[in-house]
């Protein structure tokens, strides 16, 4: 009898024990979380936006903007975006001999994920635009649409329904791929919970990170859900 | 004077010469119906009508002002952007497809255009959408999406859209082929009514019948050329071969 209240206790206290720990862990972790979720929105602001000037640099007329832009867009999507981060990083230095300071570092990241994202949102903007069928275009024209109206009023509001699902998807990898500022050991999630783990030799970190990933995650899916649901009442 | 002008029209498509010397007149309130075999060069001469296409040779004038004039080869020569944007006011186009904005509604589809490309009053274009749609049998549906809509429906609305603009003249390319046949009839009531009201109105239709009963003249077209035209009754009771034989395919 009474032994089993001492496990009881134990288990109880065993459990208030990992829950103090969990808690100390994530405020620890708190100042990476931020960093990330920062990473995370300007890599979205600005991607989406470069996003869809490359877009129209790639379904140019001209072939000297064209062709530079597919170039781009090849290099961005081919190449991994942890070497981008490192040529954008070193190569003033490599290059120009710039002395590189550590406050360029989250610039590099920022400048590195929004080109490199811009490149994905570009295809995905000209697949969404060229899936526009031309009579949507003709019949804009014969009502006497001029070609800003047309793109502002007929084609962009089709287009963003189109869109919605792949941006979703590229969304996601983003919530992830913001670890890999970690490469220029920018402190953010990921960075943060690896010094933590192999300080304190404990799994707790890892722990934490992956709930903070997945619940993430899980808002922006969410979040794409709603805006899906909401753009639904035509097909 | 004539409301459309086409003078010597040619158009080529990688080396095809689709429509080769056409020529016609349309004067306000007359029905024009062109007819002829798949291929030969009806929606082309529609789409170089409405400025979708553009004409390699030839001239086209609406209302006395020159779109298109041609030089001493024969060539087209465009008229300057400003003054095609004001023709572009003079016509509509009624599409085989329709071609209706899906993500508006009915009355948004219809409204749209008159309000933020012409600037009219609100109250005006609301008023004259919600007519044209209970002319054209809609009234119960301004709040419908287009999806939602059969495809007479979304015909009928299509053709209260250009409409709405007060066009001079309206196109039709083929209207009815894109629906079942028990949906040609509502159609083809709607276009009979507008004739009734004496709308202007160029024609591409296979529907013979129609053709006779509505049609002021007909233009039997093949291989881009104009084989026979004239009134319904002289067009139908015509001796050219090529025009019987083409009935006739049609009656078996
Ligand atoms: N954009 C284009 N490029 C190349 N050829 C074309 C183009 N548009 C039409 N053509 C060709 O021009 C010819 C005439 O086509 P058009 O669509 O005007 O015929 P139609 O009389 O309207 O036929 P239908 O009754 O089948 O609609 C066809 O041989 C077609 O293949
Ligand atoms: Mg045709």
């Amino acid at each position: 009898m009474v032994e089993i209240r001492f496990e009881i206790v134990e288990l109880i206290n065993g459990i208030k024990d990992f829950g103090l720990y969990f808690v100390h862990m994530c405020s620890r972790l708190a100042e990476g979380m931020v960093v990330s979720v920062q990473i995370f929105f300007c890599t979205l602001f600005f991607s989406l936006l470069l996003g869809l000037v490359v877009a129209f640099g790639r379904m140019s007329k001209h072939f000297i903007v064209r062709f530079p832009t597919k170039v781009f867009i090849s290099i961005m999507r081919g190449t991994p975006l942890m070497l981008q981060l490192l040529v954008i990083y070193f190569g003033p230095w490599f290059m120009f001999g710039m002395k590189i300071s550590s406050g360029y570092k989250m610039t590099a990241v920022l400048i590195g994920f929004a080109i490199n994202y811009a490149a994905y949102f570009a295809e995905i903007y000209r697949a969404g635009i060229e899936a526009i069928p031309v009579g949507q275009y003709e019949a804009a024209k014969l009502l006497g649409y001029n070609k800003a109206q047309t793109f502002i009023y007929i084609v962009m509001p089709q287009v963003i329904k189109r869109i919605v699902p792949p941006v979703a998807n590229e969304t996601i990898t983003l919530v992830k791929d913001t670890s890999l500022a970690y490469t220029l050991s920018v402190i953010e999630m990921f960075t943060l919970t690896k010094q933590i783990a192999a300080a304190e030799t404990s799994m707790m970190p890892f722990v934490v990170a992956g709930i903070f990933y997945y619940i993430f995650n899980l808002v922006v899916a969410v979040t794409f859900e709603y805006i899906e649901k909401k753009l639904g009442y035509y097909r | 004077m004539y409301l459309l002008e086409m003078n010597h029209v040619r158009k080529t498509f990688e080396d095809v010469e689709v429509l080769k010397d056409i020529s016609l007149k349309v004067k306000e309130g007359e029905v024009v119906a062109i007819i002829g075999p798949s291929g030969s060069g009806k929606s082309t001469l529609l789409r170089c009508a409405t400025l979708l296409e553009t004409m390699d040779g030839g001239e086209m004038i609406y209302c006395g002002e020159h779109a298109v004039h041609s030089d001493k080869d024969g060539n087209a020569i465009y008229a300057k952007p400003d003054v095609l944007k004001k023709i572009q006011t003079y016509f509509g186009l009624v599409f085989q497809n329709f071609n209706l904005f899906p993500h508006f509604s009915v009355m948004k589809n219809v409204c749209h255009a008159p309000l933020k490309v012409q600037k009219r009053d609100k109250a005006e274009v609301e008023q004259k959408a919600r007519e044209l749609l209970h002319k054209m049998g809609l009234e119960e549906k301004e709040k419908q999406y287009p999806f939602q809509l059969s495809g007479g429906q979304q015909q009928r609305v299509s053709i209260a859209r250009a409409l709405a603009l007060n066009p001079k003249i309206l196109f039709f390319d083929e209207p009815t082929s894109a629906l079942d046949p028990e949906l040609t009839g509502e159609i083809l009531k709607v276009i009979k009514d507008l004739a009734a009201e004496h709308m202007t109105m160029v024609i591409v239709t296979h529907e013979m019948n129609f053709a006779r009963n509505v049609a002021d003249h007909i233009i039997f077209m093949e291989h881009g050329v104009i084989v026979e035209e004239g009134s319904p009754e002289e067009v139908f009771h015509s001796n050219n071969p090529r025009m019987q034989e083409f009935l006739g395919k049609l009656e078996k």
